[in-house]
């Protein structure tokens, strides 16, 4: 009853993607069919994947960002490359399912359709279907497009299952998140957040090997299930039950709220707000803080967590690298455990600015949808110029990813140098290849800019703060 | 007297699609102007070129004296406006909104702020989502009108507001007006709304002035209705100039007649012979439905429209 017209959202959650949809759904089921054929490609015999096991595949950096390889064969290899391609289809399903509720909502478009008459629970039915269809036509292409490569058809099975379980996964998260919240902004943050934490666990109880005291961690996180089913070795499907089932829990919490509360409220209800203006709410930048502070804080803590658990194994992580003797040999010829401890270090504060330059174009995202909101009209209509209103949020476009970043250095190179005995010497380095990064991040966020002020379909008077910002990021960029 | 607002040959395309299409529009220092026109003539186009938030092709464009394109902020220290859908921040309480948007204006009368929160009953301290449509705009307005500025612009400013909330309105402009003599330019749906405040109007359709002046003069120039029962066969009426709309069952008469012609059709249907006869002066609506209906020839085209000024 209460799913009645499911079929008929669902066609119209097809109608609106039909061009994004098919795109995401190729790509990334023939991307990883690419990546694991360039690495038959690459290394052609045993003896070569070998060597990639001991020297690639097993080294703390290289096992942190993408898990263990469980064994030297050509699926194993194939099976950790993948570990990356699954938390991408995770954060494109989440947001996806966000996109057609939270977002609909807030845009009070869901009203129109609820005025009709479909079932309460129809919009979320609809975008899990499609989410959850999408997703398993994504695995079913991927096993098709590597079965060329001769691998165990239980392994590529097993395989493409693990990859269409994460996007289903956190489809189902997204559909529970676009509930409790009551904007779909803070839906994504949450979202997202629950997405970072769930690699973060996973990667600090893969990066010092699987005797590390931390390996245990790996169970708290469904990357680290969806990894231990090692397609190719064990495959292991009773561990795919783990994940149906936190996905059936989501969904089922997400379907509960959904039938419960009211049409456009979340968990929790608004306060009264100040009846006046402090003084210092007098011009765009202290606006643009109300817009951006909450991000601000968000990321600042995000990264100085991800400071401490980094700065805290890398050392533990270059101890443990290398359990064979190839790998020993090479360390040694390096200049001991520690040179790598510190590449591991390096790999990681480089993943670190890749997320830092994600927070930069949040910034700029966040600008453009003040703007379809309709929010800045009438603010240049009073004396704000349209650079001066472009300028208020690229400051946070500037100054957020600084302040991260700057969290992330300080806590690690401290937590980093107090496992080193080193602190001295090791906070200055660390902070200081933290800090490197800015640049790059600032100049993604220049392009970002960039790219929606030469969006051709930006409506006026919509196009307005983008042209002005468009040429403080050409200077931005000069600058960098 | 310099014009407050004068635009003119104003052209604006969205892609295909022609908004504006030689609009003139002026608008005269002190008074209340009526900008009208059927849905999608082009009247919020119209509106944020003369703020500066968009550009036109072509036209010129002078708004208190200055090109609104290249000194919109100068020129917004002087002037407010009020959308006709309002948007509010969703972490922001409406008094902040409203501060903040007076601040970035340069500052607002804060007596004159508690007065109008007071008379448009608002509540200050609810959050941007939790305001109703008609609270929303409310919010908008106050922060417009208590701003100490020398030109108001309204772009359907009442859509939502009750009935009392809407006279409310009606009295603060026309306080306004008397007590700073500002300039109002009022783009409004509500005829009654343009009748009670407005001095002169000006009708736009399919982006292009059809009509200006005031509306006495309008009123002047519109076509009378006659309606009558005549006791005699109706002959000849149909040939006479300046009658349209007749139409003629069982002996009763309805047209509308150009003040021009009317002793002429009265000599007419007093030698046809009548019983009984009603004529008035074109209502507002009237006037107005005849510039709207797309199917109607532009009044231009009949030449008493832009030439009657
Ligand atoms: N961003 C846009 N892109 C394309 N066409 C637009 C855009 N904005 C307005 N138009 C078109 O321009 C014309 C004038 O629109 P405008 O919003 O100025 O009308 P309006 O007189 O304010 O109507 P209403 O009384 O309904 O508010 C319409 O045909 C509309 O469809
Ligand atoms: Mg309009």
């Amino acid at each position: 009853m209460s799913g009645r017209g499911t079929g008929k959202l669902a066609r119209l959650v097809l109608r609106r993607d039909r061009i994004i949809l098919p795109i995401w759904v190729l790509f990334f089921s023939l991307f990883p069919v690419s990546l694991a054929s360039s690495i038959k490609n690459l290394y052609p015999t045993d003896a070569d994947r070998q060597e990639y096991f001991a020297n690639n595949a097993s080294n703390a950096g290289y096992r942190a960002l993408f898990g263990p390889a469980y064994s030297a064969d050509l699926g194993a290899l194939v099976a950790q490359r993948m570990t990356d391609v699954k938390v991408i289809i995770a954060l494109i399903s989440l947001l996806v399912v966000i996109r057609h509720t939270r977002t609909e909502e807030d845009a009070r478009r869901r009203e129109l359709l609820a005025a009709t008459p479909v079932g309460r629970q129809a919009p979320v039915n609809a975008v899990l279907l499609v989410t959850v269809l999408a997703n398993l036509v994504l695995g079913a292409v991927f096993a098709a497009g590597i079965s060329g490569l001769g691998l165990a058809g239980g392994g590529t099975l097993a395989l493409a299952f693990a990859l269409a379980m994460s996007g289903i996964l956190f489809a189902a998260a997204g559909a529970l998140v676009a509930q409790v919240t009551s904007s779909a902004r803070t839906a994504r943050g949450i979202g997202i957040l629950f997405l970072a934490l769930c690699y973060l666990i996973r990667l600090v109880a893969d990066a010092g090997g699987p005797d590390s005291g931390l390996a245990w961690l790996a169970w708290l996180s469904p990357f680290g299930w969806l990894q231990k089913v090692a397609p190719y070795t064990d495959d292991n499907w009773a561990l795919f039950l783990l994940v149906i089932a936190l996905a059936a829990a989501f969904a089922l919490g997400a379907y509960t709220l959904n039938g419960r509360r009211d049409l456009g409220a979340g968990l929790l209800a608004d306060r009264l707000g100040r009846a006046e203006g402090s003084p210092a709410l007098g011009g765009p930048l202290a606006l643009a803080w109300r817009m951006h502070r909450v991000a601000l804080l968000g990321w600042a803590v995000a990264f100085g967590v991800a400071g401490a658990f980094f700065g805290g194994i890398a050392d533990e992580a270059g101890q443990n690298a290398g359990d064979n003797e190839t790998a020993r040999d090479i360390i040694a010829r390096m200049g001991g455990h520690e040179s790598l401890s510190d590449s591991f270090m390096v790999s990681l504060t480089s993943l670190v600015g890749l997320v830092g330059a994600g927070y930069a174009v949040q910034t700029v995202l966040r600008m453009r949808a003040e703007e379809t909101a309709g929010r800045v009209e009438p603010v240049l209509a009073t004396s704000v110029s349209r650079l001066r209103y472009a300028a208020s949020h690229l400051f946070f476009t500037l100054l957020g990813p600084a302040v991260a970043l700057l969290l992330y250095g300080v806590v690690a190179g401290l937590a980093y140098g107090a496992s080193t005995d080193d602190v001295g010497g090791e906070l200055p380095a660390v902070l200081g290849g933290a800090l490197v990064q800015l640049p790059a991040i600032w100049l993604v966020g220049a392009i970002t800019v960039l790219a929606f002020g030469l969006l051709p379909g930006s409506p006026p008077p919509a196009g307005w703060p983008w042209r002005s910002a468009s040429s403080s990021a050409s200077s931005v960029r000069s600058s960098t | 007297m310099t014009d407050a607002i004068s635009l003119a040959g104003l052209v604006k395309t969205y892609g295909s699609t022609r908004a504006l299409d030689g609009l003139d529009l002026s608008v005269q220092q002190g008074e209340v102007h009526g900008f009208l026109g059927p849905n999608g003539a082009g009247k919020t186009t119209t509106i944020r070129i003369l703020l500066g938030l968009m550009r036109a092709d072509s036209g010129s464009v002078q708004i208190l004296g200055q090109e609104p394109w290249s000194n919109a902020p100068e020129l917004h220290k002087r002037l407010a406006y009020v959308p006709g859908d309002v948007t509010l921040w969703p972490n922001l309480s409406g008094g902040e909104a409203i501060d903040l948007l007076g601040r970035m204006r340069g500052g607002l009368d804060k007596r004159r702020r508690g007065e109008l929160l007071e008379r448009f009953d608002l509540d200050p301290r609810k959050k941007g989502r939790a305001y109703s449509k008609g609270n929303r705009q409310k919010v908008a307005l106050v922060a417009a009108l208590a701003a100490d500025v020398d030109l108001l612009i309204f772009d359907e400013p009442t859509s939502g507001l009750d009935p009392l909330m809407e006279e409310t309105f009606r009295q603060v402009v026309r306080e306004e007006r008397e007590r700073r003599g500002c300039t109002v330019l009022l783009s409004s749906h509500i005829l009654s709304e343009v009748e009670a405040l407005c001095t002169r109007v000006t009708i736009i359709r399919a982006g292009r002035t059809v009509d200006t002046g005031s509306l006495a003069e309008m009123r002047q120039f519109g076509h009378i209705s006659i309606s009558a029962e005549l006791s005699g066969p109706p002959a000849g009426l149909a040939d006479l100039s300046g009658v349209h709309d007749l139409s003629i069952h069982d002996g009763h008469l309805e047209c509308t007649v150009d003040p021009g012609n009317l002793d002429e059709v009265l000599r007419t249907l007093g030698t046809i012979g009548v019983r009984t006869i009603t004529s008035h002066p074109p209502t507002l609506e009237e006037l107005f439905l005849r510039h709207y209906d797309a199917g109607a020839e532009p009044a231009s085209a009949t030449g008493d429209a832009v030439a009657s000024r």
